[in-house]
């Protein structure tokens, strides 16, 4: 599957079918040997699917598999919703020459935003809350984006509140695709994750684990996963407004994402900030695999399925989400004693 | 009295205010003072054996308490005490 058209500043393509590259383009990747690709962009997606070994003995009989999210150039699954939301807005004119692509995030949206804007010449102003982590602020700049930070006690809310300010205050300066509002973001799943799920399991996928953030993995992983088979699909979200699951969004008390679609999801498992920060402890230790908080919540509730399977005595085959590395969250050491999280 | 900064996911606990004075000469004492005012909120800070969450950092005038005297750690009048989540939500 072909999920990216060429790069560049106002060339049509991909509203409606990603996957449909211009015959010449396809002709060119078709002939190029393996490994070689024209941007580093032609890198994000068709990531690996990595069987829990360690995990599944807590469940014996049920498979547990995981995305490697973090093989994506930019680290994480947001490459995915960045890419297409840039090259969506492109192809619409939303985006034009001379303007800047302005939105808020975390961290992974605006690395991926950092580097697909450097690939394809889209210069990039982030909004962040101040305590996101420092080497997530540091990545971002090291692609040439501009950052503005915004109060720490106001979290997430509080960056598109402000974001939403820079953008009324100078207009025509900013394009601000609003990740939480724009189809662009599902869409990237309903057309890469879960048809890349359905193809690397060849259909024997039986539930889909995901955690929430803008909601647009789960949505449109779902969406697809739902059209393509008898899959269930089920949300995680932290299990308290006051949590410590990184990406992640505790709905019931937040704004909730206009592309977040209750229907959607066939269950939602309520996942304490401890449970999540263990799991990922475990997964370096015993899968070699060391990723972020929210990827430990993701495999955390794969693996509460798994059990309620198991425990029913049936089989079933898991699917989650390994969102990113673990090294995007060191904490400060000792004696680095004003830094900023 | 301290100021204590409260992050929006707490504010439920206070009525809506950002900001509330407590009275307390370390942090210990001060996080039992604002659960006695506001009662329901030292659980979301602390867990069972009364140490601060994992996920959650207290500031008192900008320093993280892990690198003070942590609960120990003396509150003057007037000082600025941050309860601050590890993160932000939202990707």
């Amino acid at each position: 599957m072909n999920l990216h058209g060429p790069p560049g500043l106002g060339r049509p393509a991909h509203v409606i079918d990603p996957a449909a590259a211009p015959a010449g383009v396809a002709l060119a990747r078709a002939q190029a040997p393996q490994g070689r690709m024209e941007s580093i962009v032609d890198l994000i997606g068709n990531t690996p699917l990595v069987r829990l070994r360690a995990i599944e003995a807590d469940c014996l009989g049920v498979e547990l598999w995981a995305k490697c999210e973090f093989s994506n150039p930019g680290g994480s699954v947001k490459d995915r919703a960045a890419l297409r939301i840039i090259r969506d807005a492109l192809a619409r004119g939303d985006l034009k020459a001379g303007m800047r692509l302005i939105d808020s995030t975390s961290g992974n949206t605006g690395i991926a935003y950092s580097m697909v804007g450097a690939a394809l010449g889209v210069p990039i102003t982030l909004v962040l809350p101040e305590n996101v982590s420092a080497p997530r602020k540091q990545v971002s700049r090291a692609f040439g984006t501009e950052l503005v930070f915004s109060d720490p006690m106001e979290g997430s809310d509080g960056a598109i509140v402000h974001a939403r300010r820079v953008v009324d205050e100078n207009p025509g300066i900013y394009y601000y695709p609003n990740q939480y509002a724009n189809d662009s973001n599902w869409l990237a799943h309903y057309h890469g994750t879960g048809p890349e799920i359905w193809a690397q399991t060849q259909g024997r996928v039986t539930h889909f684990v995901t955690g929430v953030g803008t909601s647009g993995t789960i949505i449109g992983t779902a969406r697809r996963l739902h059209e393509l088979g008898d899959v269930q699909c089920i949300a995680v979200q932290p299990d308290d407004a006051m949590h410590g699951l990184e990406g992640l969004k505790h709905i019931p008390s937040s704004i909730v994402p206009p592309i977040y679609d209750e229907t959607v999801p066939d269950e939602t498992l309520w996942m304490p900030t401890e449970e999540g920060w263990d799991m990922a402890e475990r997964l370096a230790k015993h899968e070699a695999l060391f990723v972020g908080h929210s990827a430990g919540a993701n495999v955390a509730g794969a693996l509460r399925i798994g059990k309620r399977l198991a425990s029913a005595g049936q089989t079933g085959v898991v699917v989650t989400v390994l969102c990113d590395r673990g090294d995007r969250y060191f904490a400060p050491l000792r004696w680095e004693k004003h830094y900023v999280w | 009295m301290a100021t204590v900064r409260i992050p929006t996911p707490l504010r439920k606990f206070t009525q809506g205010k950002d900001e509330v004075s407590i009275v307390g000469t370390n942090v210990r004492e001060l996080l039992a003072n604002l659960e006695a005012a506001h009662p329901g909120i030292r659980e979301k800070i602390c867990d069972e054996g009364g140490a601060v969450r994992r996920f959650v950092n207290v500031f008192v005038a900008d320093e993280d308490i892990r690198f003070l005297d942590n609960l120990d750690t003396a509150v003057k009048d007037a000082d600025e005490v941050s309860i601050v989540p590890a993160i932000a939500g939202g990707r």
